[in-house]
């Protein structure tokens, strides 16, 4: 069985043709180069994804480019809460799968002993790879699209103040009520941090919910002026929130990026690598936004919405 | 015993008696919430309940619908309160809140209403119809005095009833003394939490000795029982 899957592989490979000596120039190019005479072989592939909406968008994105270039790819979505989903990684039950650089950080090196997750994306990551070393797990390119706490306005609040960065509320904040959960106010992620961090005081303070329902509506309502939500929120686009830049950057770096295990990269040519970092190349925040929107609010299917964006940034045809 | 002392130094903590999240404020919009909240199942409850004591008509449908409505768990009805006040637009918080305790004091007002008009005695009604009394003038001056304390009984039921559930406002934003349970439980703060509980209480039990008093001045002079 294993050796059928790989002869076909080989077969299908030699058949669309690598991107080994096509690509390596021009990136995203290769789906049907006219055949040259080296057959590479590409390993099967198994994605995870845990379970909710942007983890299967993005589950589809990384599937979707591998089998465009000739890889097998199977997929093992929905499998639970990271507490399933990383051991299913580290004991090869699956080969790759998204996560968050700080959240996975912090998940496999509880203490922080080893490193702690930081504000900047580059250093966690660095971090991130000295806790996976030993796992044999490669960290991949991170996405600039992140999924932390966010504040958000009304886009009315937001031109009428002129609101873009959270620097922005300095001023006007003390006129201005926020909204989140009740931990808020103490939280060094919330409103303690935006009064240490960036000097910021509100008028008051509301408690809601951790961006959930009630913070929407009472942002819709006017009962709140800045509420907390999670930076990925299809609600973000379906509302026409403004998502206030952190520019000083008080949280910590909850980029997306792809983990790899390293028996995979070491039978692959360099080829997986270099297109799941396209991907990540691309992914913004508003990108990332708009497809969750499209797959929680729209009810759009998640394969469809991953085709539609991978052939709109050029990455497949 | 360390509780205890949490307890009594988050109550003493002059921090928490000031402000818009303080006790006093606090306090206020509980009996605020409670007071408007029982207002409105007056409104609606006291006619229908009076009529149909009165008539003695439809009396076994009257009882068993507000019976049913005791019935209905209060988380739902703040979840049903929750999606009619977004799509009214009255917003969160406080009239999600007031859609839910309204039904929950609703049925004790009926019922004891309905009954302590039924229960006033039939030869008085009688007597004052021969004597040409209209049937406004029975109701009014001789079945509500001599029912009133077993009314007053019913909105002491309701009262008590809506002031230890208004605490459910904070799960939808609301204000109100659940706001420190609500809040407490979240931070892990049990001496904020445990101190919400016990206003709560105290409230209620505050809510039902006044009404207690109540229902004792308005029982007619010729009525009381002499210790």
């Amino acid at each position: 069985m294993k050796r059928g899957r790989t002869l076909f592989a080989a077969l299908v490979a030699i058949a669309v043709v690598a991107s080994a000596c096509g690509g390596a120039g021009s990136g995203g190019s290769t789906g049907g180069a006219a055949a040259t005479a080296s057959p590479v072989t590409r390993p099967d592939v198994i994605v995870g994804s845990t379970n909710f909406y942007e983890q299967i968008t993005l589950g589809e994105l990384y599937s979707q480019i591998l089998e465009a270039n000739g890889y097998k790819v199977t997929r093992r979505f929905n499998l639970g809460n990271r507490e399933i989903v990383e051991p299913a990684l580290e004991s090869g039950q699956i080969d790759l799968d998204a996560e968050y650089l700080a959240t996975l950080l912090a998940f496999l090196d509880k203490d922080g002993k080893i490193a702690k997750p930081t504000t900047d994306p580059k250093e966690t990551q660095t971090g991130l790879q000295k806790v996976l070393d030993p796992k044999a797990l490669t960290v991949l390119d991170y996405a600039q699209a992140t999924d932390q706490n966010g504040f958000v306005v009304t886009k009315d609040t937001a031109t009428s103040k002129n609101l873009k960065k959270l620097s922005d509320l300095v001023p006007v904040a003390p006129t201005m009520v926020l909204g989140g959960p009740p931990e808020c106010p103490t939280r060094p992620f919330c409103a303690l941090g935006l009064k240490n961090v960036y000097g910021i005081t509100f008028k008051d303070f509301k408690p809601l919910d951790s961006g959930g329902p009630l913070t929407i509506t009472a942002l819709e309502g006017k009962q709140i002026d800045v509420g907390l939500l999670f930076t990925s929120d299809p609600s973000i686009v379906a509302k026409n929130f403004v998502l206030l830049d952190d520019d000083k950057h008080l949280q910590l770096a909850d980029n997306i990026a792809p983990v790899v295990r390293n028996a995979l990269l070491q039978k692959d040519d360099g080829t997986l690598k270099r297109l799941l970092n396209s991907i990540s190349a691309k992914l913004s925040q508003a990108e990332l936004n708009d497809m969750n929107k499209q797959v929680a609010v729209d009810k759009a299917d998640s394969k469809v919405v991953a085709a539609a964006w991978l052939k709109k940034q050029g990455l497949i045809k | 015993m360390k509780a205890l002392g949490d307890l009594v130094h988050w109550l003493t903590d002059p921090a928490n008696w000031q402000g818009s999240h303080g006790i006093p404020v606090r306090l206020l919009e509980h009996i605020e919430l409670s007071a408007i909240s029982v207002i409105v199942a007056l409104l609606i409850a006291l006619p229908i309940a009076l009529y149909l004591g009165h008539t003695g008509r439809w009396g076994f449908i009257a009882i068993n619908v507000a019976n049913v409505g005791r019935a209905l768990p209060s988380l739902a009805l703040l979840a049903f309160g929750l999606v009619i006040a977004i799509s009214l637009g009255l917003g969160l918080g406080f009239w999600p809140t007031v859609f839910m305790l309204v039904p929950l004091a609703i049925p004790p007002i009926v019922t004891n209403a309905y009954v302590a008009i039924r229960e006033v005695d039939r030869d008085i009604v009688d007597a004052a119809r021969g004597m040409g009394l209209s049937e406004g003038q029975i109701l009014r001056s001789i079945e509500l005095p001599l029912g009133l304390p077993i009314i007053l009984s019913g909105i002491r039921t309701a009262a008590v009833n809506v002031v230890a559930t208004a605490t459910l406002g904070a799960l939808v934003a609301g204000g109100a003394l659940g706001r420190f349970i609500v809040d407490g439980l979240a931070l892990q703060e049990y001496d904020q939490l445990m101190a919400g509980a016990l206003l709560v209480a105290l409230l209620a039990v505050a809510t039902e000795v006044s009404f207690a008093a109540l229902e004792r001045a308005t029982v007619p002079a010729g009525m009381r029982v002499v210790r």
